[in-house]
């Protein structure tokens, strides 16, 4: 039995120097096939002894079952390295830039405005627009500021002709609102506004957001809860500061001002609030009755409130951004920025 | 409002400092704008008087003047004009520190020794002039600090006060609100009866009717009107911002000023005959104190005498009329002119005086007696004189009326959130002067003559709430019915259109609604624009009839600054003038120029074309329920190349337009690469479907390709829908999957490749089945576009 020593030493040998599928197959025949090396082996165990017959057989088994494993464990060896060698070939620069990689972005009185429109709507507050060139009636008369109203010089209004204006608010529209349906009403009206003013800090278009509330139940203390909610949402911190304090508006009585610890300096005073350490950015009140009446509405059963904010004003604060007029440039080094 | 604090702390002095007074009165409602010391941060200057002014050696307007410092005399070199012997001036003496910081020092001027520096008051930040030394009144005690001279340890307080607050426009009112505020005691307004030494009256006759139905007089004669004004009262004066004229222009001002009514003085020698209240004529002249002569309107109100016009009712006083240097008797006026009646007078003359802003906004009718007798004391103590009584002219069927105002008790809690004590609405309705009843279900409220903004109940809860503090009320949330709205599903959100054209790298841009009159004309030039009576600037002046304009501007505006590839989009409305009046349509438009994507390694660099900007208008039209209504039919557009322009329809109505930018306007907006402009009605791209669901086929599809010859003049479009119809039901997709013109055909012809693609839901289609539907194509192709099949 030396032969089977020295050929299975030989297969070894010749397996491991094996370098592709093909000699393997190859070998797999000299040794294994119908006409191979071992398989002769096995074929002559008849020459033998009764006695030594099972024992060479096994002997024999032993190396064909060895050869057989090692010629598989070689194959799967080079095809590992096959594929190796081709995923290496293949390695590209996962750092290059992908392609087309641009995204456009909103403007940010869009996306603030979008904010807006979640929050109010998140509580019920449908979302209603109106037309920009608007009648003097829904502009003023209706929101309680007749002609000659020293409150009409607060609004620098653009006019069209004498009974026809920019609207100089997005309140026309809650007119409108009130006209058309029955309490109660929850309705905010973002949009564009128009004064005649044009400096660093004023531009004669800019965009609003007011609210109207009107119900059987509702008073001061609700719109007070209301507004600081969102103001403490819209700037993200439940700990800003919100101030009210009275003022003036013809359609709302009592009026205020809304004004909040300046998110600049965070109170301590600094140019942007003045060295107040406060902010003005609203205006809110309870719906004066004589604009619950102009509209048909009872106000001795509802009760309502309106709030009013630039959306400028408040995207200014929110962002950072130290200039008005930058809104309308559309200089897209400005705009990229609110992608 | 501008007042000294001082002067406040006379009528009313809470134990609190400026800072917390300020903040108290802001959160009243009285926003105080400005809080400012009276002058400059000074010290080391004293009163000093020039005792002689001599001509500088060796310069022209320089003059060398020995000064009474009152411990010594010094020699000053002064440029100023008025530097004169026996003037009274502020000296800031050596070792003076001036407002900035500025240290006054020993100096030579063109050789001249001078020991100081005399002051003008702008250089002490008490006034802003600056063109001659501040001089002092002649009994000022020379060698005294000027600081402690005029009482300079005190603040102007300005307020920006709402409209409604006509009873804050004196200081009475303001002092009222403090007292109330701070539960302090007020002063009583220093009003006193002054008798008639004399007789004399001058007559009145009221013929403006509702106009002015009060009108209080009183003669004063033999006055001496040389005699300057007491310094208390020209401080005063300079710290509302007043300056000081004469002692009755100053008497009339700082009557004003304490007690919120405005009042005019007479030279009573200019007067002829009697007094007339009565309506302008219409072009009737009248000059006025400022010097501006007017041509008045009929609806104005003038104070005449028997021959003319005097003055300009409650808004200015006529020069003909005017005290001055000679003036020895005078006419007292104070009036109540109807707000109503004011309402944009001033304005309408491009006017607005201390008088006008009060009575416009409603002055107190019931102050005229008391501001003549105040007015009187003042003037005969300061110019001497003899007044004769005081006479009040009323049409009492016009006097205002202020009606009792019911209160009801449930309405506080209803309308501010929480239920206030009787005691403390009682305190608070009383502190502001109001006469306070129990009446069913609450109070009844009598409104005194100066609060011409309380008429209604809702103006008794506001004034609980305001002087009980907003920030005290309580804060709660509102409580409402959870009822779910409709969102229809048809209805597409703008904010899907917008995510789109984000997503298709679009920045959103705002432009302003009114654009150049030019601009608009380049795209719109048969439309008449809305047009602004009152435009900022011509640039600004018409409505935009389309967003084209405004798109191409912002890209002007970006190009400019070196950036080359824009893509932009804008919502909003365009403003159609129309038979049926103007319409305001929501509006989409986009534009491109520059680089189909950014400078990139993956990038050729191609600019985009109109082909681009179609696609994402597409894409747009594939979000609506049926994007195959929408037609894009070559057509033309001011401001659009003729020839690369199409026309978006809908079911046969023009939607939307497509389209290059014109070149000359490309050129005219130095814009080097072409532009590619859409603009789309937004309402038919918010018409979104409902999906419904269809059974997907069993059965494997089959492809057809058809390659063809046809003249270049063929619209693809049509021959696809033309396609489409001839090929029939088993038709599923249609895909133009080439173009070509040029080298190895036809130069007239264009080469077209179709791929059709056919499935059934119900069984397998067979060749037959298929030939049949591209034999239609083809029998079509042939007859309709005369084509020539490639194989």
């Amino acid at each position: 039995m030396e032969n089977l020593e020295q050929l299975a030493n030989e297969g070894r040998e010749a397996i491991n120097a094996a370098t592709d599928g093909k000699a393997l197959e190859t070998l797999r025949v000299e040794y294994l096939g119908k006409k191979g090396k071992v398989t002769d082996l096995l074929k002559g165990l008849g020459q033998l002894d009764p006695e030594e017959r099972p024992k060479a057989g096994a002997q024999i088994n032993v190396v064909k079952q060895e050869l057989q494993a090692l010629i598989g464990e070689r194959k799967q060896a080079l095809e590992a390295a096959a594929v190796e060698e081709k995923l290496a070939a293949e390695r590209i620069d996962v750092t290059l830039q992908g392609r087309a990689a641009s995204t456009g972005g909103l403007h940010p009185v869009t996306r603030t405005i979008e904010r807006m429109e979640d929050f109010f709507g998140a509580i019920g507050f449908d979302v209603v627009e109106g037309p920009e060139v608007e009648d003097d009636y829904h502009n003023f008369e209706a929101l309680n500021i007749p002609a000659h109203h020293p409150a009409r010089a607060m609004h620098d209004t653009f006019y069209v002709n004498e009974t026809t204006v920019l609207r100089t608010h997005t309140s026309p529209v809650q007119v409108r609102v009130m006209e058309s349906e029955q309490p109660p009403i929850r309705v905010i009206c973002p949009g564009r506004v128009y004064r005649c003013d044009s400096d660093l800090t004023h531009t004669p278009m800019f965009h609003q957001v007011e609210g109207l509330l009107i119900d059987e139940e509702s008073s001061f203390a609700d719109l007070k809860g209301i507004v600081i909610d969102f103001l403490h949402v819209f700037f993200e911190n439940d700990q800003l500061s919100v101030r009210f304090r009275p003022s003036y508006f013809p359609f709302t009585e009592p009026s205020a001002e809304v004004d909040i610890q300046c998110v600049m300096c965070g109170g301590e005073g600094c140019r942007v609030c003045s060295h107040t350490g406060w902010l003005e950015v609203m205006g809110c009140g309870m719906v004066h009755p004589k604009v619950l009446e102009y509209s048909n509405i009872d106000a001795e059963r509802y009760a309502g409130f309106a709030f009013g904010m630039g959306v400028e004003r408040l995207a200014m604060l929110r962002y950072g951004v130290n200039d008005l007029r930058i809104f309308f440039d559309n200089d897209l080094r400005f705009l990229e920025q609110f992608r | 409002m501008k007042f000294s604090e001082q002067w406040l702390r006379e009528w009313v002095n809470p134990g609190i400092d400026t800072d917390e007074l300020a903040q108290l009165i802001t959160m009243a409602g009285m926003e105080v704008d400005a809080v400012e010391p009276v002058a400059g941060d000074f010290s080391g200057v004293v009163v000093a008087e020039i005792v002689s002014a001599e001509q500088h050696p060796d310069a022209d307007k320089l003059r060398v003047c020995q000064v009474n410092t009152g411990s010594d005399t010094v020699q000053i070199v002064c440029g100023a004009p008025n530097a004169r012997a026996g003037l009274k001036a502020p000296l800031a003496q050596v070792g003076a520190v001036l407002p900035g910081d500025f240290k006054i020092k020993k100096a030579k001027l063109r050789g001249v020794e001078s020991q100081g520096m005399l002051c003008a008051g702008a250089e002490l930040e008490l006034n802003e002039e600056s063109d001659g030394l501040m001089e002092l009144a002649s009994d000022a005690p020379v060698g005294a600090d000027l600081r402690e001279y005029l009482d300079l340890s005190d603040k102007v307080i300005e307020l920006d006060l709402t409209p409604n607050r006509a009873d804050c426009l004196g200081l009475s009112g303001v002092a009222r609100e403090v007292a109330l505020l701070t539960e302090s005691p007020l002063a009583d307004a220093p009003v006193t009866d002054v008798a008639a030494t004399i007789e004399d009256t001058f007559p009145v006759s009221l013929e403006a009717g509702i106009g002015c139905p009060r009108f209080v007089n009183r003669v004063i004669r033999g006055i001496d009107i040389s005699r300057p004004s007491p310094l208390w009262m020209q401080e005063k004066l300079r710290r509302s911002g007043i300056r000081s004229i004469d002692p009755v222009v100053d008497v009339t001002n700082y009557v004003m000023l304490e007690l919120g009514q405005p009042m005019h003085a007479f030279d009573l020698a200019k007067l002829s005959g009697g007094i007339v209240v009565r309506m302008a004529k219409a072009g009737e002249a009248l000059e006025l104190l400022n010097g501006q002569t007017i041509e008045m309107r009929d609806d104005t109100m003038v104070v005449a005498d028997q021959e003319k016009a005097v003055s300009l009712a409650g808004i200015m006083g006529g020069q003909s009329t005017a005290v001055s240097e000679a003036t020895t008797d005078l006419m007292l006026e104070a009036a109540w002119w109807q707000p109503l009646a004011m309402a944009g007078q001033a304005r309408g003359y491009g006017l607005h005086t201390d008088a006008s802003h009060r009575f416009e906004r409603g002055a107190d009718f019931a102050m005229q007696v008391k501001v003549i007798e105040r007015a009187t004391e003042l003037i005969l103590a300061i110019c001497g004189g003899e007044a004769g009584p005081t006479v009040d002219t009323r049409l009492d069927e016009h006097m205002p009326e202020r009606p009792p105002v019911r209160l009801r008790r449930e309405r506080i809690p209803r309308m501010l959130g929480f239920d206030m004590p009787d005691a403390e609405v009682e305190r608070i309705l009383t502190g502001l002067g109001l006469g306070v009843s129990a009446a069913d279900e609450g109070w009844e409220a009598t409104v005194p003559s100066w609060r011409v903004d309380i008429a209604i109940e809702a103006d008794l809860l506001e004034e609980l709430a305001r002087v009980y503090g907003y920030n005290n009320l309580p804060v709660s949330h509102i409580h409402a019915d959870l009822v779910m709205p409709a969102r229809p599903e048809r209805d597409l959100s703008i904010r899907k259109v917008r995510r789109l054209l984000t997503g298709r790298d679009y920045q959103e841009a705002v432009t302003y609604s009114f654009v150049d009159a030019e601009s608009q004309a380049a795209f719109d030039p048969d439309l008449a624009p809305v047009e602004l009576q009152n435009p900022i600037s011509a640039d600004l002046a018409v409505m935009r009839t389309s967003l084209m304009p405004g798109l191409v501007r912002a890209l002007a505006h970006n190009t400019a600054r070196q950036q080359h590839r824009v893509r932009l989009f804008e919502t909003g409305l365009r403003f159609l003038p129309g038979t049926d009046g103007l319409e305001q349509r929501p509006t989409l438009a986009a534009l491109i120029t520059g680089r189909r994507q950014p400078e990139s390694w993956t990038e050729s660099g191609d600019l985009v074309d109109f082909y681009d900007l179609k696609g994402d208008l597409e894409s747009l039209l594939d979000l609506t329920a049926a994007p195959g209504r929408f037609v894009f039919r070559a057509g033309e557009r001011t401001g659009l190349h003729p020839g690369q322009t199409a026309i978006l329809e809908r079911e046969g109505r023009a939607v939307g337009v497509i389209g290059t930018l014109h070149p000359q306007l490309q050129a005219k907006f130095d814009l080097a690469q072409p532009v590619y402009l859409f603009e789309v009605d937004l309402a038919v791209l918010l018409d979104a479907a409902l999906p419904a669901f269809k059974e997907l086929s069993r059965y494997p599809e089959v492809r057809r390709d058809l390659a063809l010859l046809v003249d270049k003049s063929v619209s693809a479009g049509e021959l696809l829908a033309n396609v489409r119809e001839a090929a029939g039901t088993y038709l599923t997709d249609l895909r133009l999957f080439d173009v070509y013109e040029g080298k190895g055909i036809d130069p007239k012809r264009k080469s077209l490749a179709l791929g059709l693609t056919f499935r059934d839901s119900s069984r397998t289609l067979s060749d037959q089945d298929v030939n049949k539907s591209v034999d239609q194509v083809i029998d079509l192709l042939i007859k309709t576009y005369n084509a020539e099949l490639r194989s």
